[in-house]
């Protein structure tokens, strides 16, 4: 009797102290931006948003970061069946390097593009020839997003991958399926859970990124300036509620995207 | 469809998966390819679908060479031992795939689907997906997948593995009667005697990648050809001495020979028992044991001991009891033959003892 009284306090205790962690952590902080941001009333906010520059930040935050993920998508499941399916020397070193953006610095990460592209290395100048720049412009925020973002993709894939039985598609075989046509209908169908999943996680981490941007992204308002950086600008110029005003459109934009893959991911669970 | 297989060999790295196997096989026929576990069974099936590639020897379907086709070509259908149906697909569309692959048309289509979920019994079942059926039915939309594209060569792996010992039987009879119907040659791999006495028309004994016998399941009862396959059908004794056994004394004349003693070749009981008497010795129970619907007794008659069943109508049997044991034939074998050795005692009314 004691003993279920004890364990009965305990359960209590443990759901408690994790709820309160999680309000004191997660909840409030977040509930504090909502309320900062309109703080000054409505108008203060939408003013705030459609503030040119910082509506400019915002959109192009988002369009960089479909681009990278729609790469992420096609690169990560490509890797995550080469990783699965094939057998070959250094596969094993290639699949725990995949983890490396995750254990990296992001800024770390900006500085590898920054020494790796500028103008003076190998790449810089043969795209310069080219005609194009990459670093400060647009392409190395895309480089930047797809680096730290990497191994969304390929590890909400492989285990999907590694689950799924070679059967499936030798019956597909059997049955007069081409490999092409046992692809699109049997294979594709088994990673579209994970390629959601993951691209949405993707999506909206690329969407957060700061560290690794900051350092190549050139930072110029309206033309690469994203909206990590413009809200630490506003925080340094002191224009707390502009900040908070974007930090909500972010904030908005994650919990759609963190609701989506809940959503995709029961679906996946239960079909 | 006539199935032709000549000199078959698979090595996987160093190990020899299947060896030399030959064989041919009637249009309309059911096949069991029985044995041991790892004997190569699988292999041969799935080189036969074109999954697995023939190292060396001929596969012939209908007097075409198919070595080289792939699996999409070779008009068979196959049931895999976990059944592979597609996860994300209905009953329905599972079975269809095959046909919308072929580009039947609509029509068609639905009306194949309809006859093929009627046949398996499956009405009512068509929306559900694969997750939401038993294992017997799971195992019946594979069949029917597999069926759907009218296959003249259906290959079935291990298809009751994986389903409890009550189902199990109650589909073998099905899939008996299924295949009787539809005239259609099949193929199926078992470990189980059983499955493949009760069910197949011809039995292929496979055994360390060796076609050890092809024959009726009766022929290779009666008239087993290996060692192996007499040990492996049925159930068996083997005696290392069997000169000593009353009726075998010439056995003596081949050093080196051992018997293979069937339950059913050896009869238990009084003296009063026999009409010829001369044929039999005495022996002494051991054990006995209730198998459900009849006695197995354990006897000892010399050094040897010897396993047999006895009716529940007879007079009950316990340990220690004398009695007299006829052994109407051995199986007998050594390092190059192997052959069925009838009680010499029995067919002579007037021994001659020296």
């Amino acid at each position: 009797m004691s003993s279920m009284l004890q364990s009965r306090w305990w359960s209590w205790g443990f759901r408690s102290a994790v709820m309160l962690y999680f309000m004191i952590l997660i909840v409030f902080p977040i509930l504090g931006i909502y309320g900062k941001s309109l703080s000054a009333g409505w108008s203060t906010f939408a003013d705030n948003i459609v503030e040119p520059l910082a509506w400019k930040a915002v959109t192009l935050t988002i369009k960089l970061a479909v681009i990278a993920t729609i790469i992420n998508v096609f690169v990560g499941t490509m890797s995550a069946w080469v990783l699965v399916r094939y057998r070959f020397p250094g596969r094993r070193l290639l699949n725990s390097l995949v983890d490396l953006p995750f254990a990296l610095p992001t800024a770390v990460a900006g500085l590898m593009i920054l020494l790796l592209l500028g103008p003076h290395s190998l790449v810089g100048e043969w795209a310069e020839k080219l005609g194009f720049t990459i670093l400060f412009h647009q392409p190395a925020i895309i480089i930047a997003m797809i680096f730290v973002t990497f191994p969304f993709v390929i590890r909400a894939v492989q285990p999907l991958l590694e689950e799924m039985d070679t059967s499936e598609e030798e019956a597909a075989y059997t049955l007069g399926a081409t490999k092409a046509v046992t692809f699109w209908k049997i294979i594709l169908p088994n990673m579209l859970p994970g390629i959601l999943s993951g691209a949405m996680l993707a999506f909206s981490r690329a969407l957060a990124e700061f560290g690794a941007v900051v350092l190549v992204a050139g930072n110029i308002p309206g033309k690469t300036l994203i909206a990590s950086v413009y809200i630490f600008g506003e925080i340094e110029s002191d224009n707390t509620i502009g900040a908070t005003a974007v930090s909500v459109v972010l904030l908005t934009f994650s919990f759609l995207i963190l609701w989506t893959v809940n959503y995709v991911q029961m679906r996946g669970g239960n079909g | 469809m006539h199935i032709e297989v000549n000199g078959l060999n698979k090595k996987f790295g160093e190990f020899q998966a299947v060896k030399d196997v030959s064989f041919e096989i009637e249009k309309g026929q059911l096949i069991g390819l029985l044995g041991p576990s790892g004997g190569g069974k699988t292999s041969i099936l799935r080189m036969l679908a074109g999954l697995e590639s023939v190292d060396d020897g001929d596969i012939v379907f209908h007097g075409k060479r198919v070595n080289d086709l792939p699996p999409q070509e070779r008009g068979i259908g196959f049931v895999f031992q976990n059944y592979a149906l597609f996860k994300h697909m209905t009953v329905e569309d599972n079975i269809s795939f095959g046909l919308e692959v072929k580009k039947w048309t609509k029509a068609k289509i639905k009306a194949r689907v309809a006859e093929l979920v009627e046949l398996t019994g499956l009405s009512g079942f068509e929306k559900r997906y694969p997750h939401q059926l038993s294992g017997g039915q799971r195992q019946r939309v594979a069949f029917a997948r597999a069926l759907a594209p009218e296959p003249q060569l259906l290959l079935l792996d291990e298809p009751f593995a994986a389903i409890d010992a009550k189902i199990r039987h109650e589909l073998r009879s099905w899939l008996r009667d299924m295949i009787d119907r539809l005239g259609i040659t099949s193929i199926f791999v078992t470990h189980d005697q059983d499955e493949a006495i009760e069910v197949a028309d011809q039995i292929m004994i496979i055994n360390k990648g060796r076609l050890e016998q092809k024959g009726t399941p009766w022929e290779i009862y009666k008239n087993p050809e290996s060692p192996f396959v007499a040990g492996f059908i049925g159930e068996s004794t083997i005696v290392d001495d069997v000169s000593s056994l009353k009726g075998f004394g010439h056995a003596s004349d081949w050093p080196g020979t051992k018997a293979l003693i069937r339950p059913e070749y050896v009869e238990v009981g009084k003296a009063a028992d026999f009409e010829l008497l001369s044929a039999t010795e005495p022996g002494r129970v051991r054990h006995v044991h209730f198998r459900g619907s009849e006695w197995l007794v354990e006897v000892e008659v010399g050094t040897s001991r010897l396993v047999t069943y006895r009716s529940l109508e007879k007079e009950i049997l316990h340990p220690g009891d004398e009695v007299q044991v006829l052994i109407h034939r051995a199986y007998l074998f050594n390092d190059n033959d192997s052959w069925v050795m009838e009680n010499k005692l029995k067919e002579d009314p007037m021994p001659v003892h020296i």
